[in-house]
């Protein structure tokens, strides 16, 4: 059986544990260190980026996260969880992140919360159905490194093309919220193609 | 020249949904812009922009009404984390102007003096999604009626005497709890007895939970109460004057952050209760004459 964490100190963790559990796997909440071992992969759910690390810290979680992140423990972050999964912030070097994934992202890049939207994702990994993207105060991936690959984009309000759903190697992020759907392919994407194989 | 854009925004996934993202988290009124990144960098997940502290609004009396545009811009250019703000229960106008100034989320507040002892806002139209109170469980779906995307359980706020906020919370989720154990012909009586859209009664006694977000609020000054709000059921708290109304707000944000995340752990919750100064002084509710009681104001 294959078990997945969902980083639990704050955010919208149940969620993620329900659309886990769709694709059938186990999942337990992960707010201690001991509470990594025995975990198969992990999920860093939608929450606010900024109160997750310095929740992170007081848990010390951080260092514990790098390690795993680099012996390739696979993880998949969404909204928040992309932020904290990627290199940079754009326009904010000083936000601490886990970092793991060659990506510079920016924050907040469609608008505050009144631009929040709902729009297609054009993905072909999961199929020709695009995937119903909700996008929440979300980022995109502004700068990425070569050895990482564009999964899906979305078309922003101005008409542009934007990287929100990206790979590399064992970590998977996606700038949406696919636990606020009833679509369970990006989480049996992560499970099967990232955890599983 | 720019593409028109199919993009939705402002449907209710995207308000309900913003709300699921502060889950787990202490929202924290602020008055001024270097609280509100005393509170980003204690790990607040939002901040609530307001002119006067609850305590400082019934020390010093008078019409309260929503802030300055200047100071709620200072705070949403001094922090990135999502800026909150208060209208009025039922001035719609105000929460035109919230929405104007690109606040992520509004409070139809009772904490302010209403502006309509009638009707609240109709919050469907807005694209900026708003959080109201309830004292229980027909309040609440009112309120999402008219198109709340998170509800907040109300206490006495500006008292730092919990007992309202435990009281409501409790009511709330016992009145869920005991439609959901109703046979469905009994759902017709129980939407009769709350006031409130048989539809949304349905959906409440079929899931188990309010379709949106509950947190709590009103009294909350330590990490104690904090905690006890997560392990009755809350989503997550507001703090209002409990934190700088305090002998060391820094050290008391940090500590009421922390313990809403280790809510069921009595060893964190013990460490990070120590060493914190003076909480706020409080006011026992039953010392507030009834017409001053803020949680009584909205039906």
């Amino acid at each position: 059986m294959t078990t997945i964490g969902v980083l639990a100190v704050q955010g919208d963790v149940r969620e993620h544990r329900a659309m886990l559990e769709q694709v059938g796997t186990d999942t337990v909440d992960v707010r201690y260190v001991d509470e990594l071992d025995g975990i198969d992969g992990l999920v860093i759910p939608g929450g606010e980026s900024t109160a997750i690390i310095n929740l992170l810290k007081r848990q010390e979680l951080v260092e514990p996260l790098r390690a795993q992140i680099a012996e390739g423990l696979p993880v998949y972050g969404s909204c928040a969880g992309m932020i904290l999964l990627s290199d940079k912030v754009e326009g904010r070097e000083d936000q601490e992140l886990l970092g793991g994934m060659d990506i510079a992202v920016k924050r907040n890049a469609f608008g505050r919360q009144v631009a929040s939207f709902e729009a297609p994702v054009y993905c072909q990994t999961i199929g020709d159905e695009p995937f119903h993207g909700i996008f929440i105060r979300a980022p995109w991936a502004e700068v990425i490194g070569d050895g990482v690959k564009v999964l899906g984009t979305v078309t922003d309000h101005e008409g542009q093309t934007r990287a929100v759903a990206l790979r590399q190697g064992s970590l998977f992020v996606t700038a949406f919220h696919p636990e606020l759907t009833d679509d369970t392919r990006m989480h049996e994407y992560f499970v099967r193609e990232i955890v599983q194989s | 020249m720019s593409t028109e854009s199919d993009n939705l925004i402002g449907t209710d996934r995207v308000k309900r949904g913003m709300a699921e993202q502060l889950k787990g988290g202490v929202i924290m009124d602020v008055v001024t812009a270097e609280q509100a990144k005393i509170a980003e960098d204690a790990g607040a997940v939002a901040v609530m922009a307001l002119e006067r502290v609850p305590a400082d609004i019934r020390a010093q009396g008078g019409v309260s009404r929503a802030s300055d545009p200047d100071m709620i811009e200072s705070i949403i250019d001094t922090v990135s984390i999502p800026v909150m703000a208060k209208a009025r229960i039922g001035h719609f106008v105000e929460a035109q102007i919230l929405q104007a100034l690109g606040v992520d989320y509004i409070d139809e507040s009772e904490v302010l003096t209403p502006a309509d002892y009638v009707n609240h806002i109709d919050k469907q139209p807005f694209t900026v999604p708003f959080v109201c109170g309830a004292t229980n469980l027909g309040e609440a779906l009112r309120r999402i009626n008219e198109g709340a995307a998170m509800i907040r359980s109300k206490g006495e706020a500006g008292t730092g005497d919990v007992s309202n906020a435990t009281g409501h919370i409790r009511k709330i989720l016992g009145e869920i709890a005991a439609l959901s154990a109703m046979r469905e012909d009994e759902l017709y009586v129980a939407a009769k007895e709350l006031q409130a859209p048989y539809e949304l009664v349905r959906e409440v006694a079929e899931r188990g939970s309010l379709p949106v977000v509950l947190f709590t609020a009103g009294g909350i000054a330590t990490p104690a109460d904090a905690a006890m709000m997560m392990q009755l059921g809350a989503d997550g708290v507001f703090v209002g004057s409990g934190i700088f109304k305090s002998g060391n707000p820094a050290a008391r944000a940090s500590a009421v952050v922390e313990a809403t995340t280790n809510f069921d752990n009595p060893e964190v919750l013990a460490k990070v209760s120590r060493g914190l100064g003076e909480a706020m002084v409080g006011i026992n509710v039953d010392d507030i004459p009834q017409p001053h009681r803020l949680a009584e104001r909205g039906w």
